[in-house]
């Protein structure tokens, strides 16, 4: 029990010097579309601020002025047709003004054309497997092994002693950066989802279906992220982690792939 | 006719009822023994629910498997789910239903009292079935609750059990829809006009409606997983030109609706309250019925915004975010008119007032988080995610459940003719309404941050939030406990209550007495709206 409490206690407590600890939005992301969705994301956020900050008040005004122990006497009017009006219109054009901007990225998002290479994704109980299309190069990419063995239970390996604790795997999907890359998403047994935050992509992988998108990463490094569809009972444990690398060290790497 | 019957049954009012003992429960057909049957069978689930929120919530403490294994985890997942879905909060409404609307519309009973006794008593049975899949090989379906195929085929031996149950549940809220319908339809008071009916009645008039119409499309989406499984169809299955996301249409255009079933009730609660402890009509009354009536209507035509990532077409997507916008109008006008009612009122803040008022902020809370969900492109974001977790748990505990318990404690004093003690009431409201917070709203966080709903264990950096909530969960859990224990000194004995209750609230179950005679309202009364003298 005590090996249980000890590191909640200390994060909990402890003044954080790594602040993904304590992450509380989206992440803006390495492509333009995440970056896109991320403002959507604070602006229909800050909507909803001022619209809480009105209505809240309201409330909270009501509450303190108007108190029977404070001798309020009620009023009897119980409608009015310019008040309902005005909180019926108003809320129509806020959604008119979130509207347009989410259907704009909208139709950014579902835009396929001009995509320059092509992978296959299909989903697997419980890892990926990814194809080049057109390159000979495919594999499966499965939970890191030192993370396999820390979340066995009753492994008393602490999770917080692994590097990306279920967040790495055996085989990384590399890919080129600056790059318009398609991507075809299928499944091979039930559902799964392929979700790497920081590309704002996740798309469902279905049996029998072969869905379609595309992203476009702006800055060479590694993402991070995990199957976003309950898919059996190591769901937890099939993370996706792509290293997107310069377009010569893709180049090379692509070609060490085929000769090994 | 009536009027002959009544003549000959001089003073129907003192008979209790004909059988004592267990009998009487299992035989009653009086709307008030079945209203106290669901409601206490409600409680008892929220505790069988609540046990598996906590099995839940002590292995997502820390990261790493503390205490169970990944399968039984999905299980608790799922029936956490069904059981606070169909056993808890959709009884809860179903006994205040039962209690209320004949006293609120001045009937006698339920029309149709025997199908009154085998839709309540069609519940346990039910339940026992679907948690008996438990102890079957391969244990209960681990598919989370929306039994996605092909993952629910591979549920073991409990598969077929867990259908026949979603069909028992389904056939009970469809005959509880039916009797509330013909109820209010036939047996309400001639001098009550349909507008005139209280706020209540009328959520429910509607929630039955949405019953009639979705839970058998739900019932044939389950059968057809049932073929699936046993007779070498394939209306799911992709190898045989089935189409598994058919599947998914068929449960949110059930479920969708679904949710307003759950929350209707719940606002026409919170619609009683308000103007009661405002001491002012409520504003809006007819702009009220109409703004529940349109979310009803728009239920219908959302569904797939459960289902952005699917990978529809753009037009389809486009279609359900603008339709699932919308939604933020009626809603929206709600809000504002509950807030309205309180404008210029004498208010006061007993507990019943205290959950109410809890009710309008958290709600409004989680109605924001769905209008962020309703935009599409975001929505790939949070979709499935402890962002979504957050947002329905919102809108259903401090949301549907909060306006449940603010329900129950209106309404206890009418129910048993005591009042109950108001300072553990305000205790425990102001328990409930701290470890709630603490409990889901660190899920937006980590939610945002990247942690997908539905795993047992988590990447480190989500560490702290997750803790938080397990502790919030620990202390939501424990503070129901003495919701039960206030119920029980009350329904012991307490001071007694007058036939008001409250500050002269309007309606007709304020003028039977407390407790609530066992045959009441005999005669149609006369309903007269109140001259609020405005």
């Amino acid at each position: 029990m005590k090996k249980c409490l000890m590191p909640i206690w200390g994060s909990l407590f402890a003044v954080s010097t790594a602040n993904a600890e304590w992450e509380v939005n989206l992440p803006v992301g390495v492509t333009d579309i995440s970056a896109l969705i991320f403002d959507l994301h604070m602006f229909v956020f800050w909507i909803c601020v001022a619209i809480g900050f009105v209505v809240f008040t309201a409330m909270t005004v009501a509450m303190i002025k108007f108190r029977k122990s404070k001798g309020a006497v009620p009023a009897t009017w119980s409608h009015s047709l310019t008040a309902e009006i005005i909180w019926t219109v108003i809320p129509i054009m806020i959604l008119i003004s979130m509207a347009i901007p989410a259907a704009r990225a909208l139709v950014e998002i579902e835009d396929t054309r001009g995509t320059e290479m092509t992978i296959k994704i299909t989903g697997y109980q419980w890892k990926w497997h990814y194809d080049y299309i057109g390159e000979d190069v495919q594999f499966f990419s499965s939970l890191a092994q030192t993370s396999n063995e820390a979340r066995r239970l009753g492994s008393d390996i602490d999770p917080n002693s692994v590097e990306n604790y279920l967040l790495e795997v055996d085989r990384q999907l590399v890919l080129p950066v600056d790059t318009k890359i398609r991507y075809l998403i299928t499944a091979n047994d039930v559902l799964h989802a392929w979700w790497v935050p920081a590309f704002a992509v996740k798309k469902d992988a279905i049996p029998g279906y072969i869905n379609e998108g595309w992203f476009k990463v702006n800055e060479t490094g590694t993402y991070r992220g995990q199957c976003a569809e309950l898919c059996g009972k190591d769901h937890g444990f099939m993370p996706v982690v792509v290293k997107v690398l310069s377009k010569t060290d893709y180049a090379a790497w692509l070609a060490a792939q085929r000769t090994s | 006719m009536s009027a002959t019957a009544a003549d000959i049954h001089d003073n129907h009012d003192d008979h209790g009822p004909v059988h004592t003992g267990i009998k009487r429960w299992l035989f009653t057909t009086n709307h008030k023994d079945i209203g106290t049957l669901y409601l206490v069978f409600s409680l008892i689930m929220l505790f069988v629910g609540g046990l598996m929120a906590m099995i839940i919530r002590a292995e997502l403490f820390q990261p790493g498997l503390q205490f169970v294994n990944p399968n039984f985890f999905n299980q608790m997942v799922t029936l956490h789910a069904l059981v606070m879905v169909f056993g808890m909060i959709m009884p809860a409404f179903a006994g205040f239903a039962n209690w209320m609307i004949p006293l609120m519309i001045g009937a006698p009973d339920m029309a149709l009292p025997r199908l009154n006794n085998w839709s309540f008593w069609l519940l346990p049975f039910a339940v026992v079935l679907l948690a008996s899949t438990l102890f079957m090989p391969g244990g209960a379906p681990a598919s989370g609750w929306t039994l996605y195929p092909p993952l629910v085929l591979q549920t073991g031996d409990a598969f077929p059990f867990a259908i026949f149950a979603v069909h028992l549940l389904g056939i009970s809220s469809i005959m509880a829809a039916i009797n509330i319908i013909v109820t209010i339809m036939n047996l309400r008071t001639p001098s009550m006009s349909l507008m005139q009916m209280p706020l209540f009645v009328w959520g429910w008039l509607i929630t039955a409606y949405l019953l009639i119409a979705v839970m058998p499309v739900l019932a044939g989406g389950v059968t057809m997983l049932l073929m699936d499984q046993f007779f070498a169809t394939s209306f799911f299955q992709a190898a045989g030109g089935g189409d598994p996301v058919l599947f998914q249409h068929i449960f949110w255009f059930f479920g969708h609706p679904e949710v307003y079933i759950i929350i209707l009730p719940a606002f026409g609660i919170i619609s009683q309250i308000i103007p009661a402890f405002s001491r002012k009509p409520l504003f809006g009354h007819s702009a009220m019925i109409y703004a529940m009536a349109s979310i009803a209507f728009l239920s219908f035509i959302v569904w797939a915004h459960h289902m952005f990532t699917v990978g529809m077409p753009l037009a389809g997507q486009m279609f359900f975010m603008l339709s699932t916008m919308l939604i933020a109008i009626p809603t929206g006008v709600k809000v504002f008119n509950w807030t309205a009612t309180m404008w210029q009122g004498s208010l006061s803040f007993e507990t019943p007032m205290l959950f109410a008022i809890a009710f309008l902020f958290l709600f409004t809370i989680g109605g924001f988080s769905g209008l962020m969900m309703a935009m599409a492109p975001p929505d790939f974001q949070y979709h499935d995610t402890y962002f979504i977790v957050a947002h329905f748990h919102y809108v259903l505990v401090p949301g549907a459940m909060f306006a449940a318990i603010a329900g129950c404690y209106f309404w206890l004093p009418k129910w048993t003719g005591h009042m109950y003690d108001e300072r553990l009431g305000q205790i425990h409201f102001w328990l409930s309404t701290i470890f709630v917070n603490l409990t889901f709203f660190p899920q937006h966080f980590v939610g945002l941050a990247g942690m997908p709903r539905r795993i047992p264990d988590y990447a480190v950096q989500f560490t702290n939030f997750n803790a938080m909530s397990s502790i919030g969960s620990f202390g939501f859990g424990l503070s129901q406990l003495l919701l039960v224990y206030v119920i029980y000194k009350c329904v012991k004995g307490a001071r007694k209550a007058t036939a008001e209750v409250w500050d002269s609230p309007e309606g007709l179950e304020w003028t039977v007495p407390s407790p609530v005679p066992y045959h009441a309202f005999d005669k149609a009364p006369t309903y007269t709206p109140r001259n609020w003298g405005g």
